[in-house]
This record gives C-alpha cells, structure tokens and sequence, in this order.
C-alpha cells in the first residue's frame, strides 16, 4: 500500500517533467511541422548546464535554472532561424538537420564534461516531507512537481488568455489561413521554439539533482516524448500533458513490478497500439485530407 | 531510367574498369582496411536496400534494426544448430523479411510523420526485447562466437577472401534490387510515390506495393547482417541502434536518393571521409553532424547531383531541378 501510494507520487512527479518536454516538442510539431529530434538534448544541455554552472561552479541553483533556461532557448532560436526556417518546405530535411544539432550538443558536451561517468548533482533542497507518517517525499521532488505544474499552467495562461497565443493556436491549426490574417508567421514560429526550447531547458534543470547526467541521456527523453506525443494526439497539448502523466504512471508502475526495460518496450508496444486503434490519440482532432 | 538495354561500349568498358578496381583494392590495403573495407562493402547493401524501401516515399527507421534481426537469426542458427553461411544468410534475410511481413499490418496503415514514429517505436521494441532476454540473445553483450565458412580449402576468416565473398554476393543483390527498381513493380512503386491518388485510381493497390518494398528491403538488409555478423564474429543491441539508423539516412540523403548509385556514393565517400577524420576523436560525431546540415541545406539532391550541377553552370544540360524529400 505504501508502495502503490509513493509509486502515484513519484508517477505524479515524473509525469510533471515528461509534460514539460513532451508538451515543447509537440509546440514545435504543431505550428512548424517539423519533429525536433534534438529536443532531447536540449534537455541534456539544460542538465549539464546545471551540473557545470552549481555543482562545479558553485552557483545556486534558482539562478543556474534561469542560465540553463535562456541557454537552450538560444540554441532552439539559432535551429529555427539558420535550419528550420530555410528547410521549411520540407518536414524531413528539418529533422534531418536536427539530428545533425543532436551530434553536435552530444560532443559539445562530452568535451566540456569529459568522456568519464555519468555526472550527479547533489540535490539543492535537502530534506523530506513526510505526509501522513508513511508517505516520505523529498523537498527536491516537490519543488520539482510545483515548478512544473506552474510553468504547464502558465503555458496554458498564455496559449489562451494573450493575443500571441491565439496566433500560435491559429498558426498550428493552419498556416496559411494565419497568414492571410495578417499573423506573422515567421514571429510565431519563434516564439513556439523559444517557448518550446525553454521548457526543454527547465526540464533539464528540475531533472538534473534526480537523475545522472551524460552526453546521452537525451535518447530515453526523446522515446518517452514521442510515446506521449503519439498516445496523447499529435498536435494536442492538453492530450500530452493528460498522456504524460498516465504514461509516467504507467512507467512507474512497470518499472516498480517489472523492470525499466520492460516498461519502455510496454510503452512502446502501447504507442503502436494506439497508432493503429486510435491514430489521433487521446485529444487529437482528425484532419481530414 | 526506363532504359535498361544499356549494354553499350562506353558502359562495358566502365563496368570492366570498376570491377578490375574493386578486385584489386583490398591489396593495395592495411589489414585495419581491408576490415573496413569489407564493411563497407556490407554497409553498400545496407543503404540500397534501404532505398527501395523509401521509393514509395515512406523513410522507415527500422532498417538498422532488421539488419540486427538477421545478424542474431545468422548467430543463433550458427551457434545452436550449427549452420555455416550458405544457410544462416539466405535464412537471415527470410526471418528479417518475416518480421517486415508481420509488422506491415501495424506500420503501413500509417504514413509520413507516423510510419516514422511508428517503425522507429517497433525497431526501439525490438532491440529492447534483445537486451532485456539475456537468455536467448545474450543482453546488452549481445552474442559471440559466429565464424566464417571455410569452403573449397579456403579459410574465409582472411580478409580478402571474405571481400570477394561479400562482394560477389553485394553484387548479386545489387543487381536484383536494380532489376526491381527498374521492372513494373519499380515504377509502381515510384507512382506510388509521386502520384499516390492516381495509382489509386487506376487499380495499383498501393498497401500491398508498399508491403513488399518494405519486405524486400528487410530481407536484403537480413541478409547484410548476417553477412556481417560472421565476419565480425558478434552480435550486439548497439549495432543496431539508431545511431546507425541515423548513419544510413545520412548515406542515403548524403549520397543522393533519387538515383540508384546516389547512396552507394553517398556511403563510399562518407565512409572515407569518416577514416580521415579518425585523428579527431570525439569531434567525429560533430563534425558528421555539421556535413550533414550543411548537405541538406546546399545540397538537397545530395553528391550524385555535383555533375549535373557543374554541367549547368557551364550551360550544358538542363538545370536539375530540387524536388523537396517528401511530397506534401
């Protein structure tokens, strides 16, 4: 019972910082068509910015989050202008382009780190909260939970409640019409990759004193983002933050009753169902041809 | 491309010429090379194998993953039963060819960003099952102790026999993907490609044309990893990761996929390229990474279309023209 109730937590938790990079990838999806493989390892960069910047540098760690954050915008405004906007006619040479970025971030940091073994950073908020004597969660976890939930609800503020927002839905839904509107484009795309591209980054940030940090930790990011993207409806933000957080349930589970690697080909197996069954996923809306 | 009787002088000539190279290449070569060489030559069927699969305009990336399902069916067949090559490699490239069969009714209902996703989350469930049944397939170690044929008195471990090996049987499959390319089914398949509603509309059923590139496809690829796994005497999860999923996209879009050679360049200068800048260590990756954007970016048609290129600046020829990858 402790078990099954710390499990709920922890897939709460986690489900928190799939939504986070999952929700990124599906903003650069919707309105520039492109799939953003690196986007993985604008995570990896927002951890290993942290790694470098406070546990080798000795920065607090609110302050290295903000670095790590503008760092990988920076990184996904220099993609959007120089690859994704000359390749736009075509969504593979975008992805294409971003595997190349995906080499470059994974040596770029292994020079910077070294070639040696995954990096840990010690936690910032030590300490546990306990919750009804029996369910003990690190202070880490929660702030980890409370920043997510904060930068998802404030993405949802701005998606609906400003005028930018309504441009980058109407961009997603259909580009052309946007433009003949009068939106900027070309605006709105930034701005998707730099929100997307920043939520990547503190993604990167809140995970980093949780996990170990390598040049590659990037690929487990990617296989779960496009797990929730796929599940959740391709282009639907609400369906991948709903789907992040059943699937970090799910994974949870899996993992607690049967191991990691059992969990991910259980996933997996559960996307290619839900491609067949349900193509447009959980939100998902059917474009018609 | 319709013209196939192209058994003109020039073209012997050339063929005599290029095939006089390739046998004597290997002497002129370090042991170390010679080694690569042969990979090379394996990877030449990897990424035209894998081009036939996206003539339909569909890019899978499970490739490298059926390349792993026959290098393991060659090893579990050589290691259990005993089988030499002759067998294990036909039996790769059917076992590969099986599992296309049966991943078709998933994959092929989907296409474009989907069908990528989709092959990339069946390959990624595969290669999972590798590691996590260390029983059968032996873990993230993957499995060892596969050896090469020895026939006729010859001991295929030598490098250079081994070449000819592989590159008499390359050659071979080559020349039947070729053929498919340039048949009925090839031009179906192009149609499929380019003018998918009206191949529809005139009775091509394209679920089944796609089906069968992608099956073909898988079991040339099959049979590339076995020819493989017995030269290099081992089998692991990592080989076929999708980094060297990654490796035959960048071949193939590198070298240029509209032609049939546009790949083989595409690997050969690549795999020379990647040897030179061996010096530079961990800065490989990166600087794979930025030929690749700068290709995409300048070079869309990739390296077979340089002549064609050149031949319109100096205003010969037709300006070739820049179809995007994919057709919307």
């Amino acid at each position: 019972m402790e078990l099954f109730l710390l499990s709920i937590v922890n897939g709460l938790i986690q489900g928190g910082f799939f939504a986070l990079f999952a929700v990124g990838l599906v903003l650069i999806f919707g309105v520039m068509g492109v799939v953003n493989f690196a986007h993985g390892e604008l995570v990896m960069v927002g951890a290993f910015t942290i790694w470098l910047l406070h546990a080798q540098y000795g920065l607090s760690y609110i302050p290295a989050i903000m670095v790590a954050i503008v760092l990988v915008t920076v990184i996904g405004l220099l993609m959007e202008r120089f690859l994704f906007r000359p390749t736009r006619a075509d969504p593979l040479a975008g992805l294409i382009c971003s595997i190349g970025v995906l080499f470059i971030l994974q040596v770029v940091a292994t020079l910077i780190g070294g070639d040696g073994p995954s990096k840990q950073v010690p936690p910032p908020y030590q300490g546990t909260l306990v919750l009804f004597e029996f369910l003990r969660i690190p202070y880490q976890r929660v702030f980890s939970l409370i920043i997510s939930v904060s930068a998802l609800g404030s993405l949802w503020f701005f998606l609906t409640r400003s005028k930018f927002g309504w441009a980058l839905r109407a961009v997603a839904q259909d580009r052309e019409a946007a433009a003949l509107q009068g939106i900027n484009t070309n605006r709105i795309s930034i701005i998707a990759i730099g929100v997307g591209a920043a939520l990547a980054g503190l993604a990167g940030g809140l995970v980093a004193p949780l996990t170990n940090i390598n040049p590659h930790m990037g690929h487990n990011v990617i296989i779960t983002a496009f797990i929730v993207t796929i599940v959740g409806g391709v282009g639907s933000l609400s369906g991948a933050v709903l789907a992040a957080v059943l699937y970090a349930m799910f994974h949870t589970f899996m993992t607690v009753y049967f191991g990691g690697t059992v969990a991910t080909i259980c996933g997996l197996i559960l996307m290619v169902v839900v491609l067949i069954v349900k193509p447009t996923g959980l939100m998902g809306v059917r474009i018609s041809e | 491309m319709n013209n196939t009787s192209t058994l003109t002088v020039q073209n012997v000539v050339i063929g005599v010429i290029l095939l006089a190279a390739l046998l004597a290449v290997p002497h002129f070569l370090k042991l170390y090379h010679q080694d690569l060489l042969i990979y090379l030559t394996i990877n030449v069927l990897a990424v035209c194998s894998y081009r036939l699969v996206t003539l339909t305009g569909e890019w899978s990336l499970i490739h490298a993953v059926m390349m792993g399902v026959g290098a393991y069916t060659a090893s579990l067949l050589f290691i259990h039963f005993g089988l030499d090559m002759w067998f294990t490699l036909p039996l790769a490239g059917g076992v590969a060819a099986l599992v296309a069969a049966l991943l078709c009714f998933p994959l092929l209902r989907m296409t474009q960003f989907y069908f990528l996703i989709g092959s990339f989350a069946a390959g990624e469930a595969i290669r999972l099952t590798w590691i996590e049944f260390v029983g059968v397939f032996g873990g993230t170690g993957g499995l060892t102790g596969v050896e090469p044929p020895i026939f006729w008195g010859i001991d295929f471990i030598d490098p250079i026999p081994y070449y000819y090996l592989s590159l008499a049987i390359v050659s071979f499959s080559l020349f039947i993907l070729y053929r498919i390319e340039n048949s009925r089914v090839g031009l179906t398949l192009h149609a499929i490609h380019w003018k998918a509603a009206l191949a529809e509309s005139v009775g091509v059923d394209a679920w089944r044309y796609r089906a069968l590139a992608f099956i073909v496809g898988s079991f040339f690829v099959g049979v590339a990893g076995a020819l493989k796994v017995h030269y290099l005497g081992s089998v692991s999860p990592n080989q076929a990761s999708i980094g060297f999923m990654v490796f035959i996209l960048i071949w193939v879009i590198v070298g240029g996929y509209n032609k049939f050679y546009g790949p083989i360049i595409g690997v050969v200068v690549l795999t020379v390229f990647d040897e030179s800048i061996r010096s530079f260590e961990v800065m490989r990756p990166a600087i794979y990474g930025i030929v690749l954007i700068l290709s995409i970016l300048f070079l869309p048609l990739g390296l077979e279309s340089i002549p064609g290129k050149i031949k319109s600046w100096f205003g010969v020829g037709p300006a070739p023209q820049d179809p995007p990858l994919t057709d919307q």
